[in-house]
């Protein structure tokens, strides 16, 4: 491991102020994916900004009837919380369906969302990959794609050598149910507080895969807001994966059902979790019968480009995802009827 | 770069001076001699250096020690006064649930934790229904310790022993 100097601040705003001052420094929080990543070589800071015990640990309600998650608050507690359990089991369920309970323990609000890619070349430094060394290529063109994107990507097989090449996915299970619940992040920067909408907060590869997310350099979550839901309203996490626990979504669903309409956002499939507003648009005001329901994610899916891989490809995906939207969306609306 | 810090481990004060870098797995075992905590994975992904850390079960390989100044850690020699074995130590011991042994400090640390977390009412991924109470059912136990791997795959018995445990609480 390289090198790096240790900072734990009076509070947020000098921790904000000495990340925007250093170029080569990050944030720490639970550190469970940080430190993996600093024993990888995969991240490599001059300067280490501790921030765990600065920012909130609580989850308090908001006036306006939502829920205020501070940043340090960690899984399990948030999991736990008895308000979260009745009003947003979507983010409980997403919550327990991640990592373990040891992991849970120590990961925090902040620090999941901002997780990076489980990619297998991300995390091998012996290997091109244009996330973690801009413009070295992308080894996962072609090579093992079981855990890759099928949305957000161009072609069925992009050029491996281009620099924006980068078929990752975004590995985090709760960041897929904030997605559904609109969500909004709390971020103190160098400028000042803002607001963003947490659809917003991820970003795909564009031509500069090595960037996760909008938040600039130096910018802390130091929350995040759930909004108010209406009486009413159900909602539910769904995931796949290869054992029946502790391993990463091959596909997943948040679903969030109002009187007005579905909040439906994907896991597994795309550089961010990825907000169905095709499928959303065409299930409004519609009764939410499987063939409708079907229709609509053939639309959502209709750009969808399955990767060949040397571990047979990931088109798997396309079926698998269509499938668990379909059961996800007939649980809700029976458990509604019932 | 180095950094001053102080530990609680299984009730007794350490100051140490660490590099940044050292975890707390690798400041109890080379620093303090503790070697109840195992190094399986050094990634956070096998459980076999689960401790209770502030009272919760947590992986110390993916914590920096410095980050954790101040800490209450309790590794499985410490559960229980000298000679006396805790209640899942106890239940390991009569259910069998170790073979080479090198997974079970981690899995009877991470068992005390998955108790207590019952007791407060933490749902899992398998608890039916969110907002209800909690059994200790076999699928429960099973999906709360799948973060401690068994590479001889006792299994079988670790389930029953964290079971035999929660009942006789
Ligand atoms: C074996 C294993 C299995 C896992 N399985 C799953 C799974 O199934 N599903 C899942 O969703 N996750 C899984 N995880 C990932 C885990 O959920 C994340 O590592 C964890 O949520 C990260 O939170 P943290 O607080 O530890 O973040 P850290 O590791 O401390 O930080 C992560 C990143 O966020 C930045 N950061 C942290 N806090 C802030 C903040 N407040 N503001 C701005 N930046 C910040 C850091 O600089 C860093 O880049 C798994 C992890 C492991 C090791
Ligand atoms: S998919 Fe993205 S993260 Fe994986 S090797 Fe390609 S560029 Fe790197
Ligand atoms: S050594 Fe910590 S989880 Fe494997
Ligand atoms: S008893 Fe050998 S690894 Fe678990």
């Amino acid at each position: 491991m390289k090198p790096f100097s240790y900072a734990r601040p009076g509070d947020v705003a000098e921790a904000v102020r000495e990340v925007a001052a250093e170029p080569n420094a990050v944030f720490l929080a639970g550190g469970t994916n940080l430190v993996d990543h600093l024993k990888l070589g995969v991240a490599t800071p001059d300067l280490v900004v501790d921030v765990r015990t600065l920012t909130s640990q609580e989850v308090t309600d908001l006036p306006d009837g939502g829920l205020r998650l501070g940043a340090a608050s960690t899984n399990s507690e948030v999991a736990a919380d008895r308000r979260v359990r009745e009003r947003y089991p979507v983010l409980a369920q997403a919550l327990l369906a991640g990592a373990t309970g040891q992991l849970r323990n120590a990961a925090t609000t902040g620090g999941n969302p901002l997780q990076r890619t489980r990619c297998v070349y991300f995390q091998d430094v012996t290997t091109p990959c244009n996330k973690r060394e801009p413009g070295s290529g992308c080894s996962a063109v072609g090579g093992y794609t079981r855990y890759h994107a099928v949305l957000g990507v161009d072609a069925a097989l992009p050029d491996p050598d281009a620099p924006g090449t980068c078929i990752a996915t975004h590995p985090s299970d709760m960041a897929v149910a904030l997605a559904a619940l609109d969500a909004q992040v709390q971020v103190l920067g160098p400028s000042g507080a803002r607001t963003l909408p947490f659809t917003d907060l991820h970003r795909l590869p564009g031509d500069d895969p090595a960037t996760d997310t909008t938040l600039g350099h130096g910018e802390l979550i130091t929350a995040i807001d759930l909004p108010p839901l209406p009486a009413g309203t159900r909602s539910a996490y769904r995931k796949v994966r290869d054992r029946a626990s502790y391993a990463f979504a091959l596909v997943s669903v948040a679903a969030v059902v109002t009187d007005d309409g579905v909040r439906l956002a994907l896991g597994g499939v795309a550089h961010t979790p990825w907000r169905a507003t095709r499928a959303e648009e065409l299930l409004r005001g519609r009764a939410l019968t499987d063939d409708v329901v079907r229709a609509a994610m053939d639309a959502e899916l209709a750009a969808a480009q399955p990767q060949p891989g040397i571990d047979g490809g990931n088109g798997f995906k396309i079926p698998l995802v269509h499938r668990t939207v379909v059961a996800t969306l007939r649980q809700l609306t029976t458990e509604a009827q019932a | 770069m180095d950094a001053e810090i102080s530990l609680r481990v299984d009730g007794e004060s350490h100051r140490l001076t660490v590099d940044t870098r050292t975890t707390l797995l690798d400041a109890l075992r080379e620093r303090l001699g503790n070697t109840s905590p195992k190094k399986g994975c050094d990634h956070g992904q096998c459980g076999a250096c689960t401790v209770l850390l502030d009272g919760r079960r947590s992986l110390i390989c993916l914590a920096l020690a410095v980050a954790h100044d101040g800490a209450e850690i309790t590794t499985a020699d410490g559960l229980a006064p000298a000679g006396e074995l805790h209640p899942v130590q106890q239940a390991f011991l009569e259910q069998d649930a170790f073979q080479c042994g090198y997974c079970t400090p981690g899995q009877v640390c991470s068992a005390v934790g998955v108790l207590d977390e019952v007791d407060r009412g933490w749902p899992s991924h398998v608890t039916e229904d969110l907002t209800g109470d909690v059994e200790l059912s076999h699928d429960e136990v099973a999906e709360r310790m799948s973060g401690n791997l068994c590479r001889c795959a006792a299994y079988v018995n670790i389930v029953p022993a964290v079971q035999q445990a929660g009942g006789a609480r």
